[in-house]
């Protein structure tokens, strides 16, 4: 059982890291990418503007917890 | 070779580059301090080890239809690619510590002096370990970045050249100076590394969604072109943040991470 939950966080951390929020963003940002192509609605603009968001997101809070920290 | 075959080469070969001196270092500070055989075996075996992942994950990816392979895959790059720029960017604003392969070479090479000696199997196991550990986390980044962008392109041997390329740049150069590579320009590289896995994770994701890009595969230096300025544009935000903020402190070396 140790092993399968270190095996499963190892991946976690190698994957997801830091920010678990940046992964659930993406993830949904697909999703809505997603509705809108299936509503024949152009939607290549989403996506950069989600890593847009979800980067200033992460930077922010890291930014944030510097401050504190300092 | 076209757009994407040269990116993909380019990638695999930084992000290798760069997690190749990371692990060189590592190997290099335990075969001085404490002999090479057992860190050569060690390094041997890693090696051995990331190549069957490659093998078995590699194949096995190229068995899942294109879409559906690339909605995954642009997803997971995504994901792996946001945390490299994001580290990126946090360094070139001064948010957090330069990586410093001296600093790390001294640190590592000062605690394989400390530690005990422990034989198993005829090896001193802590070189060997450490070496085994060091060229398989560091390189387990690589072989991801492999399997993935070469089964998108339907070509993981031409990532696997471009991995390999490195590995022998950097192994030969190590055996000739035996000192740490400080003057690769390792955090540039990471930047560069930070800015191809999200720009491809962008395109590829869209497609698996059913996007149509304009311009098609044109689209993906438009992508680019915009996670380069956006990159830029927060180093430049947050330097104008950062005042009196100390950076913090540098992981632990052998510690896996996107970094």
């Amino acid at each position: 059982m140790k092993f399968i939950e270190r095996f499963v966080l190892f991946w976690y951390d190698f994957v997801v890291g830091d920010d678990w929020r940046v992964a659930v963003g993406v993830i949904a940002g697909f999703g809505v990418t997603a509705l809108l192509v299936r509503a024949d609605i152009a939607a290549w603009w989403l996506l950069p503007l989600v890593v847009l968001a979800m980067l200033g997101l992460t930077l922010w809070s890291a930014v944030r917890a510097a401050e504190r920290h300092s | 070779m076209n757009t994407s075959a040269l990116f993909l080469v380019l990638a695999a070969f930084l992000a290798s580059t760069v997690e190749m001196v990371e692990a060189l270092t590592i190997v290099l500070a335990v075969g001085v301090t404490r002999g090479w055989r057992s860190a050569l075996i060690g390094v041997a075996a890693a090696t051995v080890a990331l190549a069957a992942v490659v093998l078995v994950f590699g194949p096995a990816l190229t068995l899942v239809p294109i879409d559906s392979l690339r909605l995954v895959i642009g997803g997971l790059l995504l994901i792996f690619g946001l945390q490299w720029l994001r580290k990126a960017i946090l360094r070139a604003s001064g948010y957090k510590a330069l990586h410093d392969e001296e600093a790390i070479y001294e640190r590592e090479a000062a605690e394989a002096r400390a530690a005990g000696r422990t034989e198993r199997a005829g090896l001193d196991w802590y070189s060997f370990t450490l070496a085994f550990k060091g060229v398989f986390l560091e390189g387990l980044e690589v072989a991801f970045i492999v399997v993935t962008f070469g089964s998108a392109q339907g070509s993981i041997p031409l990532a696997a050249v471009g991995a390999a390329a490195a590995l022998v740049l950097v192994a030969g150069v190590g055996a000739m100076i035996h000192a740490p590579l400080s003057r690769v320009p390792e955090n540039s590289m990471k930047f560069a590394v930070g800015v191809m896995l999200t720009t491809f994770g962008i395109f590829w994701g869209g497609e698996g969604v059913g996007v149509d890009w304009p311009g098609q595969d044109g689209a993906l230096l438009g992508v680019l072109a915009f996670v380069i300025v956006m990159s830029f544009a927060f180093v430049k935000l947050l330097q104008r943040e950062h005042e009196d903020v100390p950076a913090a402190p540098e992981p632990d070396a052998a510690t896996v991470g996107a970094d």
